[in-house]
């Protein structure tokens, strides 16, 4: 399976990288064979299987309906680029 | 000109579940405080921090799922949502999709008189997202992550409306219906329950539904009667133009009582959904499902059945009591104090409910309690006042005077029960009248009603109107 | 004093014994850190104040008496990839070089509970994305044996610093091999234990299905030391098992008479460099001689590991690294002109190569028309893997064979072909997509390189796992070797 240019710059905006145009092709190449060394899967029946995503086949466990955490806005937003009275920011956004 | 189109509607409502914490982690979800204040690591989509679920969640999902005779899932899993938003903290919304824990429900509506069944789809848990704040500093937008993971339950109905005035009795309905399970506030003004609606239209007898368009976050009763109404006028105007519905999200914009095309959010999505690795999927067996019954407390439609065969109550006072549950419980409290159940229905949906919409009041905030209702009733019953001074003793109950006897006592309001004091009132009267005693003899019975009211005014209202009847009859009779 | 040819067991006894103190044995390997971590470039940020505060504090409560326990007092360092409150915590990412972690990980407060001593954190892979460690936004880790070889990563700073002798123990993580890799070219020992065995709260996401803990120490004994510090159940992540831990300890000292090894035939084929399968022969015969049975294994779809890997990890991985988008934490773009080329320039400018392409390549791998085709392909053959490997459990009680396919390779032999450089893991990645504990223990060397020996065990089968590491490690010396270098 390979990918065309087009199809990278799609891959690209979804994940929200910037990807200059002479990148582009390099990861055109990249993402295309890993593809190829993927597509080794094809040569598998899986009819009848079902998907595994956790290989304990564990299921979820439930917490109590109780807060637990205090206010804690200044140790975590120390490390925020831009905040103001508390807030977040980020450039303005349009609906 | 609409006569000939058909309108196709299905709502989604996200209904915020009425737990202590959030979806995921143990911070508070209560309403109105300080930006980020109750947003902790993993609200905030810190490197290596994990979620872990909110077992109330499953109860109330449970809870909406039995009340919509749906099929609850054994088996629901958690899957990521991925887009990007800034508040959105993780770039992906944790939601369900192929396996939501509630599924093929129904809720009955009644419009014109006329019941119908509508479908509900399915009902599925996610997180909240954050709220943005235009304009919180130059050109810049800040965000607030208080909200997200917030829990919801997204309660999609089935394309089974065909009207606006049938949305709003679906929205309606439905919205009484979590508040008397308990599982939602219903504040709409907080977003505790919201709307979106998809609509479309097609000709009469067209088979293939039309392209809809959603119409996102409507937050009133009012706005989603307006927002349907000018959106099939704007579609069938549209079509018949020569044009075509294209399929969108959009903003209904209650000043202008339009709808707009939300452009930036047009871009096609492609959200690559996937479960949630870090979240496994919820089981639950028949005795978490038995237990959840077991606690559900009566839903609106038995519970209006039993107001009809226990109480005695019309169809219509068993609804209006029933609509909400509040309202049922105040009902009852008011029958429990040992008030007759048609008098405890008649001031309940009369004077108090007047009293509530005038003054816009929750059943909550009534400032006469159910237990002063009660009192009132009964000084009713005694016959200490009349039905017609008893709503001046509401009033004065109302504007908070104190309890019936209090505002009895205060304005003298008693009623004259004395046998004696009103035959002489009313031999003076007669005396005083003889032209109109005349006329009543002639046979021109219309004049007893002028005599009943000369005995009121007399008495300012406070002469029992059963015994005044009585009385005069006689006397006049001669 | 050589207190760096101690093991931890060894200077756990020597601080009991008062032959030395926290305080001494702190200053002794941060003097090595500072000598020798200019050549390998292993830690990423030293914490050397902090650590010689927490030392003084073991000595005064083993002053009092009240010592915590046998890891009171012993120096080690943290992949950089846990969360360490006040510390700089990097992954490898210049997307996180600005980050101080407001919280510490789960693993990182067991062993702060357990008293050990925290020297810094260890270079890595960008997000532990790698297996050279040549993705690090920190610069390249060098092989102690031979520093123009790579260390093999993910986790190659916590190896490399092991190897040398910079601390005596480290953690890691292991995704696809990043500890049994690592492991193997440094010469040490390393596990990865059962899925779900140590909480994963605080240790940043790669792929969250596969990501797992575990130790870096010079022998199975000093890792099953540490590994039960760190394991255990945690109520903060819903994968973690709510199940007791066997004690790693004390189990070490049975005899593997009667236990049969399984030996998958698809790990001794074709592509296996002749030096590793003649060292991995000889440690199956020392098996042999312990007294274990060998068998030959088949787990038929174990070929399919890589692409299967390479299309669930990635897709995890897109989602997982979707946060870092500049509004809340770690780099952001300057002047960003509206939302989208925030995140945009963001994510293009704090991202490395290795990362984006794996971003890109599990986009691509849930995108809409692919999904099923990939994604959920994989996640079917993975539970084929799986059920290969508990159907051979059935027979066996422990699997073993080469840890990786060749010896360690030269610093940028590789970084031109990602597929080349994931094949590295191609014994080790099938291990995770079923969930199973894995190690890696030296057993040879070839051209002055080590060779390791990857055994695995049963679900929650640490302690026989450890055990058989440590029978080996009782009748052989190569865990003993250190780099002429760094003696």
């Amino acid at each position: 399976m390979s990918l065309d240019i087009d199809a990278v710059k799609n891959i690209a905006h979804l994940a929200r990288i910037d990807v200059s145009e002479k990148d582009l092709e390099t990861y055109t190449k990249d993402l295309s064979n890993i593809l190829d060394m993927v597509d080794q899967m094809n040569a598998v029946d899986v009819t009848g299987v079902e998907p595994l995503s956790n290989a304990l086949d564990a299921t979820q466990r439930l917490r109590a309906d109780v807060v637990t955490e205090t206010n804690k806005r200044e140790a975590l937003q120390a490390n925020a680029p831009a905040t103001e009275d508390g807030v977040f920011l980020v450039p303005r956004v349009i609906e | 000109m609409y006569s000939n189109w058909e309108t196709v509607i299905g709502l989604e409502i996200h209904a915020q579940l009425s737990t202590n914490s959030k979806l995921f982690s143990g911070s508070s979800i209560a309403y109105g405080a300080e930006p980020n204040t109750q947003a902790n690591e993993v609200d905030l989509a810190l490197p290596g921090t994990l979620p872990v679920l909110n077992k109330e969640v499953m109860n109330l999902a449970a809870r909406l799922g039995i009340a919509l005779n749906a099929t609850i899932n054994k088996r629901s899993v958690f899957e990521r949502k991925n887009y990007f938003y800034p508040d959105l903290p993780k770039g992906y919304q944790t939601s369900q999709l192929e396996l939501p824990i509630v599924e093929h429900g129904e809720l009955f509506i009644s419009v014109n008189g006329e019941e119908k069944r509508i479908g509900v789809t399915r009902a599925h848990l996610e997180e909240d997202a954050g709220k943005s704040i235009h304009g919180a500093a130059e050109g810049c937008t800040g965000i607030d992550l208080n909200r997200a993971g917030t829990p919801l339950l997204e309660i999609v109905s089935e394309p089974e409306l065909s009207s606006a005035a049938e949305a709003v009795a679906y929205m309606k309905k439905l919205h009484s219906l979590v508040q008397y399970i308990g599982i939602c506030d219903g504040n709409m003004q907080e977003g505790s329950f919201r709307c979106d609606a998809n609509v479309s239209v097609r000709p009469k007898g067209q088979e293939e539904l039309g392209t809809r368009a959603e119409i996102k976050n409507i937050n009133s009763f009012r706005f989603v009667e307006k927002a349907i109404n000018y959106e099939i006028e704007r579609q069938i105007d549209l079509i018949e133009d020569g044009g075509e519905v294209v399929q969108e999200t959009r903003l209904y914009d209650a000043e202008k009582n339009e709808t707009r095309s939300m452009r930036s959010k047009e871009e096609a999505n492609d959200y690559r959904y996937f479960p949630c690795p870090d979240l496994l999927p919820v089981v639950i067996d028949d005795s978490f499902i038995d237990a959840v019954r077991g606690d559900m407390p009566e839903l609106p439609d038995a519970k209006k059945a039993r107001f009809v065969s226990d109480f005695g109550l019309s169809d219509e006072d068993a609804a209006q009591l029933t609509n909400s549950r509040p309202m049922a419980d105040y009902f009852e409290a008011v029958v429990a104090d040992g008030v007759e159940a048609k008098m405890a229905a008649n001031w309940c949906n009369g004077e108090l409910s007047a009293w509530l919409n005038k003054e816009e009041k929750d059943v909550a905030e009534s400032p006469v309690s159910a237990a002063m209702l009660a009192g009132m009733c009964k000084r009713i019953a005694d016959n200490t006042i009349s039905n017609k001074i008893a709503k001046e003793v509401f009033e004065g109950m109302w504007n908070g005077e104190g309890d019936a006897d209090a505002v009895i006592d205060a304005k003298g309001l008693k009623q004259i029960t004395d046998t004696g004091a009103i035959e002489a009132m009313i031999d003076e009267i007669i005396a005083n009248n003889a032209g109109q005693v005349e006329q009543y003899r002639a046979g021109k019975e219309k004049v007893f009603g002028f005599f009943v009211g000369q005995v009121m005014k007399a008495t300012q209202g406070k002469a029992n109107p059963a015994q005044v009847n009585q009385i005069l009859k006689q006397k006049l009779a001669g | 004093m050589t207190w760096h040819t101690k093991t931890l067991t060894e200077l756990s006894n020597a601080i009991a014994a008062r032959e030395t103190t926290s305080r001494e044995l702190a200053e002794h390997f941060i003097a090595r850190v500072e000598a020798f971590d200019g050549e390998l470039n292993t830690f990423v940020t030293r914490t050397f104040d902090a650590a010689l505060a927490a030392a003084d504090a073991a000595d005064a409560r083993r002053a009092a008496g009240e010592s915590l326990g046998p890891l009171d007092g012993l120096p080690f360092a943290h992949k950089d990839i846990f969360c360490t409150k006040g510390v700089k915590t990097t992954c490898g990412s210049k997307m996180l070089d600005n980050f101080i972690s407001p919280y510490d990980a789960t693993v990182v407060e067991k062993l702060q509970a357990a008293g050990m001593v925290c020297l810094g954190k260890t270079n890595m892979d960008e997000f532990a994305m790698g297996s050279s460690n040549e993705t690090s936004y920190y610069g390249d880790v060098k092989n102690p044996w031979n520093t123009s070889k790579v260390p093999g990563g993910s986790s190659g700073g916590s190896a490399s610093a092991v190897g040398a002798r910079l601390v005596p123990a480290t953690t890691g993580t292991d995704t696809g091999g990043s500890i049994r890799q690592p492991a193997a070219f440094c010469g040490i020992t390393g596990i990865k234990p059962t899925y779900g065995r140590v909480s994963r709260y605080g240790m940043i996401a790669f792929a969250s299905s596969l990501d797992q803990a575990g130790v870096f120490a010079t022998t199975a004994e000093d890792a099953a030391l540490m590994l039960q510090a760190m394991s255990g159940f945690d109520e903060r992540d819903s994968t973690s098992i709510e199940r007791p831990v066997d004690d790693l300890v004390t189990g070490l000292g049975e005899s593997l008479a009667g236990k049969t090894i399984g030996l998958p035939k698809q790990f001794f084929a074709d592509g296996l460099e002749p030096e590793v399968k003649d060292a991995v022969d000889a440690a199956i015969n020392e098996y042999k001689n312990l007294g274990a049975e060998v068998k030959e294994i088949d787990l038929p779809n174990i070929g399919l590991s890589v692409p299967v890997y390479y299309v669930v990890a990635p897709a995890e991985a897109s989602a997982n690294l979707s946060r870092f988008d500049g509004v809340r934490y770690g780099h952001r773009c300057d002047n960003p002109e509206d939302l989208t080329d925030l995140y945009k320039r963001t994510r293009a400018e704090g991202f490395g190569d290795e990362v984006k392409r794996r971003i890109m390549m599990g986009t691509y791998a849930l995108s809409s028309g692919y999904y099923d085709a990939y994604y959920i392909k994989a996640q079917k053959i993975r539970r084929l893997i799986r059920d290969d490997f508990l159907k051979a459990f059935e027979e066996v009680d422990l699997i073993a064979g080469p840890t990786t396919p060749g010896l360690p390779f030269g610093l940028g032999e590789q970084t031109d072909d990602p597929v080349t450089m994931y094949l590295n893991d191609i014994f080790t990645i099938g291990v995770n997509l079923a969930g199973l504990p894995g190690m890696s223990i030296p057993v040879g060397e070839a051209s002055g390189l080590p060779i390791g020996l990857q055994l695995v065990g049963k679900h929650f089968g640490e302690a026989e796992l450890l055990n058989a590491a440590h029978q080996y490690q009782q009748v052989t010396d190569w865990h003993k070797a250190i780099p002429a270098a760094f003696q």
